[in-house]
């Protein structure tokens, strides 16, 4: 009975808490580590979707955070690349707390408005501010799994040089890809002898990055609230289609 | 794990509500579309703009500031206010 009841319904899912166990830390920037998961029982996700971390003290107070997948589904283990916030729940725990072989409970995949891939076609265009690469990390690195896909540009907002994440492994990824362009621009500080882009992200910076709209052009921006209603503006403004334009503020809030 | 009170540093969007909305709905609602009571203003729930605090999530209209959806876990029950929608669109694709 149980199974004809699902099968008239469709898929009805709650989502289980899952149990991760760490598999390895990578430290990407100084404020960001990447923790990697090995996930029983995982489902399998589309790139862009997030899971829900759920930390459990001894006392049995209970703080809950989501977190964007920066692995693409053909990645074995789980991949959250976390920033951490000095007065965050649970990010700290993340990124300076946890070990290989800890447990922590998780929940996804989750969200689908927020997706990409490569058989949504494109060009792909991405907007990441800061740790809000990560789910664009998912769908740069999707399509490279997958063998390239449609072009790619990422117009990736960082505050300096040493707080691009993913900076060596972007650039490797450029190197082997005619279709993927990668720019950054650098709000805070720049490098000596640096020609990139040294200021917020505005509607003169989207127009020369991705150009006027071209058929089936598909825009995704991530990261702090600002940057994500301005990058969405801005390309509205430049003539992209309000349903081609998908946004996820990432923070630097939530903890 | 510390604790913060702080609730202001956690407004984010419908995304990250999708989780709880899940436990509720059993189904994928951040693609789900609401029309805004206040002004009338259709959206998909991921463009709401949420406002976390330690029971669940408000989310609310971007244009207008209605809050469209309350959500909230007490114990083992959720707790669903939905008067800041004139509907929700689910899709029913298998």
């Amino acid at each position: 009975m149980v199974e004809l009841e699902t099968a008239v319904v469709g898929q009805p899912r709650r989502l289980p808490w899952l149990a991760a166990t760490v598999a390895a830390k990578i430290p990407e920037t100084p404020e960001a580590t990447t923790v990697l998961f090995d996930v029983p029982g995982w489902p399998g996700h589309r790139p862009g979707q997030h899971v829900d971390v759920r930390l459990t003290a001894e006392d049995g107070y209970q703080a809950q955070r989501s977190y964007s997948i920066a692995s693409p589904p053909e990645a074995s283990q789980l991949a959250l690349t976390v920033q951490r916030l000095g007065d965050g729940e649970v990010s700290p725990y993340l990124t300076d707390e946890v070990r290989p072989g800890d447990l922590i409970e998780l929940r996804g995949p989750i969200g689908g408005y927020f997706t990409w891939t490569v058989a949504d076609g494109g060009p792909l265009l991405l907007v990441a501010g800061g740790s809000g690469v990560a789910p664009l990390m998912a769908m740069v690195r999707h399509r490279a799994a997958a063998g390239g896909g449609p072009p790619a540009t990422l117009l990736y907002s960082s505050r300096s040089w040493d707080e691009i994440i993913f900076r060596d492994e972007l650039a490797g990824l450029v190197v082997a890809d005619d279709g993927l362009a990668v720019v950054h621009t650098l709000t805070r500080s720049q490098p000596p002898g640096w020609t990139g882009y040294g200021r917020r992200v505005d509607a003169a910076m989207l127009g020369e990055v991705f150009g006027p709209p071209t058929a089936g052009a598909v825009a995704y921006a991530c990261g702090p609230t600002p940057l994500v209603e301005r990058a969405a503006t801005d390309l509205l403004a430049l003539g992209y289609a309000p349903d081609r334009i998908r946004t996820e503020r990432f923070g630097p809030s939530g903890g | 794990m510390e604790r913060s009170g702080n609730e202001t540093d956690r407004r984010l969007d419908g995304n990250a509500a999708g989780g709880l909305l899940a436990e509720a709905f059993c189904v994928e609602m951040t693609t789900a579309v609401v029309v805004c009571a206040g002004c009338g203003a259709e959206a998909v729930v991921a463009e709401l703009l949420r406002y976390g605090h330690e029971m669940g999530a408000i989310l609310r209209c971007a244009g207008c500031d209605t809050a469209v959806v309350r959500i909230a876990r007490t114990g083992d029950r959720l707790w669903l206010d939905l008067r800041g929608a004139v509907n929700l669109r689910v899709s029913a694709a298998p």
